[in-house]
């Protein structure tokens, strides 16, 4: 198991941890694998990194990999899931003047309410990537009559004060940044909508896992490794310290440290990495997601259904990660939407406890309903 | 000769862009256009309807056009990735090139492949020519850090300076790192000790 080697593309995040802590930590070296990173800039070239075999392996956005299985955005080669890198990291917000007539709410239904109340007749939404969670969440909590624009997060901040946008949902840490430029306020935490949001993916081009299956076992033990450190809460600073680094963020710590150690969003984590079968590639959450994007491109929800579905390698990660110790569940999919609580499921090890999955609205996606 | 090709090359630094548009209009014969503001970047290349756009790989901006190529029905767009049927050969070489391209929908591949070959050739010399610039300004810093790194050791220790040289260097070879940061440590400590 030495001398693997693999090259794999991120985009400057805090839900980038997983990588680059399985790098820097030593998570990789453990397996035997030389963990190279390359830094993409947009999500565009995150993706053509991969389908040009740049790199073979991406912290991608979940909806980015369920759209090129339904056969939307360019026709590039396949890509597949291997496991699921982060639950929520979203930061929902809006621009300071609309924040300040909506303050002192703090559940989504009300604050959608105000907010339609508020805001002008067509609210201009501003969202890192076409296919995204965010778009996602909030199509879900503000319905499809809004005006969906694609803002570099390093420039949500500039969008907000030119008045370009009236909302926001983005990643950590670029919701903070508006918040301490003053140009916006985080309203809600991502999972205040949607409790066990998928954020992102660890991607692979279809195929490649099976090509070179010891490098796919050692990139997904040094991940799910990563992930596990990642949620014991007395390492989340150590973590904010890596990502700020120039190499990486390079951003001041603290901005990187808020939405890691739960200044964000009241009870509850605002991103998690491990707990909960967090990293688990339900095929219900590749499902739902395809359910989704599908009602918003106006396509038939059965087959992207089935399309979205099939590229959550269920089987990848119980052949790949059982020995390294992760607990696996009976099942490969479940009702997506009906947990309030943790809770207890079958599973091999007989330790599985699911975070809450429940939608704020209480929409409920069954896979078989499909 | 291809036969106006209106293209839009979205580039901050003047004189990449201008490189880039010569070489397009003079060779290839098209109408160019650099945009160098990225703000309302969708509205702009709504506006200008370009059949083409170069971009930098490197722009975050990249996504915005993205948006756009769906804005027309993401079945039925409007603009497509280039390499379009996944032609990774030629995306792999712009993606060494360091740009990206964005191309209409109906525009005849061999009126465009040559244009696209060309901006990859000259975002590709751009790009050795910041890599080799770059590289030189490195060596140039280390150069200076390793000179001062001696200086402080002839000083504090009294050697001449081939011996403080080689004591520097004995030191990294010790230590499994490179001259320079070895040099750098000691320039750091030598300020702190004042």
């Amino acid at each position: 198991m030495s001398g693997l080697a693999i090259r794999a593309a991120y985009v400057p995040l805090v839900d980038a941890a997983p990588l680059i802590v399985a790098r820097e930590l030593g998570f990789a070296a453990d397996e035997g694998l030389a963990l190279d990173l390359a830094q993409a800039r947009s999500w565009a070239s995150l993706r053509d990194l991969l389908a040009a075999g740049a790199v073979d392996a991406a912290h991608m956005l979940a909806p980015m990999a369920v759209a090129r299985a339904m056969g939307l955005g360019p026709a590039l080669p396949p890509v597949e899931v291997l496991m699921i890198l982060s639950q929520g990291g979203q930061a929902v917000g809006a621009a300071e003047a609309l924040a300040q007539r909506v303050a002192g709410l703090t559940e989504p239904a009300p604050l959608a309410r105000a907010i339609r109340a508020a805001g002008p007749a067509r609210l201009r939404v501003g969202v890192p990537f076409p296919f995204s969670t965010h778009v996602l969440l909030m199509t879900r909590w503000l319905g499809n009559d809004i005006d969906i624009r694609t803002v570099p997060p390093p420039l949500m901040a500039q969008a907000l004060e030119a008045g370009e946008i009236d909302l926001f949902c983005v990643g950590e840490p670029w919701g903070s940044v508006a918040e301490r430029q003053g140009v916006g306020r985080i309203l809600l935490p991502g999972r205040a909508i949607w409790a066990s949001a998928a954020e992102k993916v660890l991607a692979v081009r279809s195929g490649w896992a099976e090509s070179a299956p010891d490098t796919a076992r050692a990139l997904m033990r040094a991940v799910w490794r990563a992930g596990r450190w990642l949620d014991l809460p007395a390492n989340r600073s150590m973590a904010a310290e890596i990502l700020a680094r120039p190499e990486f963020l390079s951003l001041p710590p603290e901005v990187i440290d808020r939405a890691l150690t739960g200044g964000i969003g009241g009870a509850g984590r605002f991103v998690t990495f491990h707990e909960g079968a967090a990293t688990f590639p339900w095929k219900s959450l590749g499902g739902l997601i395809a359910a989704l994007l599908a009602r918003r491109h106006g396509l038939p929800e059965g087959p992207a259904v089935t399309a979205g579905s099939a590229v959550f390698r269920t089987d990848l990660y119980r052949l790949h990660l059982r020995e390294a110790g992760a607990d696996l569940p009976g099942a490969s999919q479940k009702i997506e939407g009906t947990l309030s609580h943790p809770t207890a499921v079958a599973s091999e090890r007989g330790t599985m406890i699911l975070g809450p999955d429940r939608f704020f609205d209480g929409w409920i996606f069954d896979p078989l309903d499909g | 000769m291809t036969r106006g090709i209106d293209i839009l090359v979205v580039e901050s630094d003047p004189t990449r862009a201008r490189a880039v548009a010569d070489a397009l209009s003079a060779d290839g014969g098209c109408r160019v256009v650099i945009l160098a503001d990225v703000s309302s970047l969708a509205r702009r290349i709504a506006e200008m309807n370009p059949d083409v756009v170069l971009i930098d790989m490197e722009n975050p901006s990249r996504d915005v056009i993205e948006d756009l190529s769906l804005a027309a029905g993401p079945k039925d767009r409007a603009v497509a990735l280039f390499a379009p049927g996944g032609d990774t050969a030629l995306m792999r070489a712009a993606i060494e090139a360091g740009v990206s391209a964005y191309v209409a929908e109906g525009v005849r591949p061999e009126v465009l492949r040559p244009v696209i070959d060309l901006a990859i050739a000259q975002f590709g010399q751009m790009q050795r020519l910041r890599t080799e610039l770059e590289a030189t300004r490195r060596a140039l810093e280390e150069r200076k850090l390793i000179d001062r790194a001696k200086g402080i050791l002839m000083r504090a220790r009294g050697l001449s300076e081939d011996e403080a040289y080689a004591l520097l260097r004995k030191t990294a070879m010790d230590q499994k790192k490179r001259l320079a940061e070895v040099a750098a440590a000691l320039v750091t400590a030598a300020g702190l000790l004042g």
